[in-house]
């Protein structure tokens, strides 16, 4: 290839990339710019310039118990969500993936939910929820027990808005496994039963391991639910009560919408990106050095 | 509607609009609204704006409902930011420091041209108009307004052994019916509820305000959420539910709790006086609606919607705007709106429409809200107003929920509000 | 990204499951798939029964009347209708562009840009609510379908996927083309594209769920009903504070979830496949 040839090449290249480096520029890199730079100033009172203040708002932001409250909550959230419903994806996956009776439509059950949106499966759910006349305390109170107030409880509502989310999202991550659970050669169970090889140590001796990479990837993918996922608050708990159920973009949300503080908003902003670039590195680092990019 | 362009102007809206306005050039006005209870209000609003249309042919109104206050307040500032400001909209009457402070919305003292509309000015009761009202200019005209009043079960008052033609006076007499009616149907049926999501700052109010209390200063500058009346306030709501087991724990949700009072499982609900129709729809049993009892004085603060005219729009705009919502705010209308709903006849001579007076007869419920608003007190309202509700919103349910002492839980939404009001003081 | 695309292949080895663990896998999938059913029976009945169950309660279709009354749902069906499409159509002209840019030409920095191209894969729009609001703004794309769905179009998952089945396409396929006298675009048209039927076939079914379903940026985004997509619609209509009766909520939540809950249980295994494919959403 001549030289000029190349140089057309590179241009077309150029080309081609052109629209997707322009819409990326305007909806990713721009406002991450511009939303670190947002969070070093503070918006003038009654018609004064921004001035800027540094570090001001971060200080403002660690000296905010709402803020330390909003991210713990995250992080039970994350921590409630993602191990229960990793287990449960693998659970429902070696199910399916076994001899069973009607198993087109328990596959069908465990995955339906992942197709509804979050404001709908929150629709459904508030009926169960809600105390005195919802389903749940319907089903307690016929067994004698007394109800919970499962939105109304902070101790209990941010356990609730888990549940649900554990449900709606189970079914989605066992699709990963039972593919990862069939790309599995059978020789190696063949060859186990024969050694007379239990089940269960089958199971954590060779299934597992070799089920490792979806684990991550899984995992992954969880990491990024729990941060970016906040739809169904606004129908559950609107973060409530007393922020007990709040997580850092709904609260991201509360700040830029309901109390018109863009600053403060945009400083949360600049704590969930780092979240997000931490969960980016672990997932360049770990979980590709399996997968091939070339 | 837009079909009816080519129909003759009737004499009524070219009385209205002045000789200025008799071309055919037909004015288009955008309006947010919310609704914040039960039933099918939008169909309410759609219908009344049609009814408008036909009557005023080169005027067109595109009623947007946007969700609840908070949503509704968000969609109209955001059409504003991006320049496709609505010219008039149904907002929260306590967002007025909010929109002067984004300079949005102009006052109806500087649109007024006639002594008849000064008159209408000065036609709605004073007590709905306090939250529109800043530096003696009025921005907000009241339109879907309420007070909170008191609902009880008469059916499960009798059942309880009670007179089930007597609602509660006082706080001891609620607490002591509801631990009563709770006991008596063996802790199948909760004595009274109080919704605490939603509005809780709101219904906070209420306790305060019949304990002689006001919670902020006239200018929505500082609010008083610490002092001793105002925890004495907070300690009696928590009471219902720990001392006297007549309110269930945790937070109760403010959008469930009419499906509560018609499922009987509670026998008095506190709620919006908007909620009345729909209650009056759906209830099998027989009910009752009380003013809210008294500690040393009775008392509610109002709430719900005004309407604001937006800066932005053309003066002709404008006077098509005022001209809309005269008309929405007319005694025959605001009678209508009233038995549709259950909100308040925003002026007295709404109650003195035949069709109200005839509806009250038949219905006493209704005029209820009415004969409160002599003990009624503006709603909370500051600058800042946000994240102020919220800091009492979550003083409230910290103390319900056990999190915190009543004292604890409002001294520190005094800092918080404090913290957020610190650049108004004057 | 790194999974197997397998599924099901037919001739596979099943172990049986004993038991109690068929029973254990039957009740949890019941209780998955109740929720669901229990939106349906309350949608269909009328609202006295929400709460208590009766088997041979009256059937009813009023609620789906009321709900249809209340708000413009069929409004709400042609936003996310348009929505959806134009998204997706959006999205496979310029992810194939980009792609095709990445996986055959020599563009200076090509890895480092990727790299870049793939942070989107973690700052995705709603994180930067407030900026991307401005910026829609300031674009003059608020309440606009467009505005909902350009944030989205530049999918740097979809030109990964894409990158990915370009490069296993063989270059002699390509010279073939080019020996006929095809020009750079004629290629991809003819040649990359329809090889890479699967892929745009997974994406677009993820793309398509994954647009439905989206809320929080549409909510941010849209003021009235003119652009309301059916989850913001849904979003504004059962908001507990309206305190709207439960049958009729169920009503309109089946309603925004009907078509795509068809279109799930028709092509259950396309979606499934899709899904696996595509990997991540």
């Amino acid at each position: 290839m001549n030289l000029n040839a190349h140089r057309t090449m590179q241009l077309y290249g150029a080309l081609l990339l052109l629209p997707a480096a322009l819409l990326l520029s305007t909806f990713a890199y721009l406002p991450t710019i511009t939303t670190v730079i947002n969070s070093l100033f503070l918006p003038g009172f009654r018609g004064e310039p921004a001035a800027f203040v540094g570090l001001d708002n971060y200080r403002v932001l660690l000296d905010d118990p709402t803020f330390w409250k909003v991210a713990r909550n995250n992080l039970l959230y994350a921590l409630g969500t993602i191990p229960t419903s990793i287990a449960l994806a693998l659970g429902m996956a070696l199910f399916v993936n076994g001899k069973l009776p009607g198993r087109g439509l328990v596959r069908m059950a465990y995955f339906t939910p992942t197709i509804l949106p979050m404001i709908a499966a929150a629709n459904i759910w508030m009926f169960f929820y809600a105390p005195q006349i919802g389903l749940f305390n319907k089903l307690l109170g016929a067994l004698g027990v007394s109800g919970v107030n499962w939105l109304g409880d902070p101790s209990v509502a941010l356990g609730s808005v888990i549940v649900m989310s554990v449900w709606k999202e189970a079914g989605f991550f066992m699709i990963f496994y039972l593919a990862a659970l069939q790309a599995i050669p059978p020789e190696l169970k063949e060859a186990a039963d024969l050694e007379g090889t239990r089940r269960w140590s089958f199971f954590w001796r060779v299934t597992f391991p070799l089920l490792m990479p979806t684990t991550l990837f899984v995992l992954i993918n969880a990491l990024i639910n729990a941060v970016r996922v906040v739809d169904h608050l606004f129908i559950l708990t609107k973060g409530g009560p007393n922020n007990a159920t709040n997580l850092l973009l709904y609260y991201v949300y509360e700040n830029a919408f309901s109390f018109f503080d863009r600053t403060m908003a945009a400083t949360i902003t600049v704590v969930i990106l780092l979240v997000l670039a931490v969960v980016a590195t672990l997932k360049f680092t770990i979980l590709d050095r399996r997968t091939h990019y070339q | 509607m837009r079909s009816q362009f080519s129909c003759a102007m009737t004499a009524i809206a070219a009385a209205l609009l002045g000789a200025g306005h008799a071309s055919a050039n037909s004015v288009d006005l955008t309006m947010y609204y919310p609704v914040s209870v039960g039933g099918a209000l939008t169909e309410v609003v759609d219908n009344l704006v049609e009814e408008f249309e036909s009557e005023h042919p080169d005027i067109n109104v595109e009623a947007i409902y946007a969700g609840n206050y908070d949503d509704t307040r968000v969609r109209a500032m955001s059409a504003m930011e991006a320049g496709d400001t609505p010219q008039l909209s149904v907002l929260f009457s306590i967002d007025l420091y909010e929109l002067i402070e984004q300079n949005a919305i102009v006052a109806f003292d500087d649109l007024i041209e006639t002594e008849e509309e000064q008159a209408w000015l000065e036609s709605f009761y004073p007590g709905l108009m306090e939250n529109g009202q800043l530096d003696g200019k009025t921005y907000g005209i009241p339109f879907q307004r309420s007070t909170i009043v008191l609902f009880w079960n008469k059916d499960a008052f009798e059942a309880a052994g009670l007179d089930p033609e007597t609602p509660p006076e006082n706080w001891e007499e609620m607490a002591e019916m509801a631990a009563t009616v709770r006991e008596a149907s063996n802790g199948e049926q909760w004595g009274v509820m109080v919704p605490s999501t939603g509005y809780p700052y709101w219904m906070f109010q209420a306790f305060a305000f019949q304990n002689g209390h006001r919670l902020m200063s006239d200018d929505g500058t500082e609010v008083y959420f610490d002092e001793p009346a105002a925890v004495e306030a907070l300690e009696y709501w928590v009471s219902l539910a720990t001392e006297h087991n007549a309110m269930p724990d945790g937070t109760i949700e403010w959008g469930t709790l009419r499906q509560n009072f018609i499922e009987q499982s509670t026998a008095m609900m506190w709620h919006t006086t908007g909620n009345l129709t729909a209650v009056r729809n759906e209830a099998n049993f027989d009910f009752g609606v009380a003013m809210l009892p008294m500690k040393t004085q009775r008392g509610s603060p109002t709430g719900g919607g005004n309407f604001y005219i937006f800066e932005d729009a053309s003066e002709e705009e404008q006077r098509a705007a005022m001209t809309f919502i005269r008309w929405m705010t007319a005694p025959e209308r605001a009678a209508a709106w009233s038995i549709e709903t259950g909100y308040m006849g925003v002026s007295p001579a709404a109650y003195d429409t035949d069709a109200l007076q005839r509806y009250v007869a038949e219905f006493a419920p209704a005029a209820v809200a009415r004969d409160q608003l002599e003990h009624g007190t503006a709603e909370l309202s500051t600058y800042q107003g946000g994240r102020v509700r919220r800091a009492l919103d979550n003083a409230v349910q910290a103390a319900l929920t056990g999190q915190m002492s009543p004292a604890e839980a409002l001294s520190q939404a005094q800092r918080e509000a404090d913290a957020a009001l610190r650049r108004y003081a004057r | 990204m790194n999974t197997p695309a397998t599924y099901a292949p037919r001739s596979r080895f099943y172990y049986s499951l004993p038991a109690l663990e068929t029973v254990a896998a039957w009740m949890l999938a019941v209780i998955w798939i109740f929720p669901l059913l229990y939106a349906f029976w309350a949608a269909f009945h009328p609202s006295e029964f929400m709460v208590n169950f009766e088997l041979f309660a009256p059937l009813t279709l009023d609620n789906f009347k009321n709900a249809w009354a209340q708000a413009p749902f069929a409004r709400y069906y042609l936003n996310t209708f348009a929505l959806v499409t134009g998204v997706v159509v959006a999205q496979f002209v310029v992810c194939t562009l980009a792609a095709f840019a990445f996986a055959r030409f020599p563009i200076p920095g090509k890895n480092l840009l990727f790299m870049l191209v793939l942070i989107q894969l973690f700052v995705f729009p709603e994180v930067l609510i407030v900026e991307n609001y401005r910026i829609a703004s300031d674009l003059g794309l608020i309440n606009t379908i467009t505005g909902i769905g350009l944030p989205y179009v530049a999918s740097a998952f979809g030109i990964f996927l894409l990158r990915q089945t370009f490069k296993t396409i063989p270059r002699e396929l390509e010279d073939a083309a080019r020996i006929e006298g095809c020009n750079w675009l004629e290629i991809l048209w003819k040649v990359y594209v329809p090889l890479a039927k699967p892929t745009y076939l997974a994406y677009g079914l993820v793309s398509i769920s994954h647009h439905w379903n989206n809320f929080l940026w549409p909510l941010v985004v849209t003021n009235s009903v003119e652009s309301r997509p059916l989850t913001v619609g849904l979003g504004v209509f059962s908001a507990p504070e309206t305190g709207v009766n439960w049958a009729t909520v169920s009503a309109a939540t089946l309603l925004s979830i009907a078509p795509l809950l068809v279109a799930f249980l028709l092509f259950q295994r396309q979606f499934v496949q899709s899904f696996l494919r595509a990997g991540i959403r």
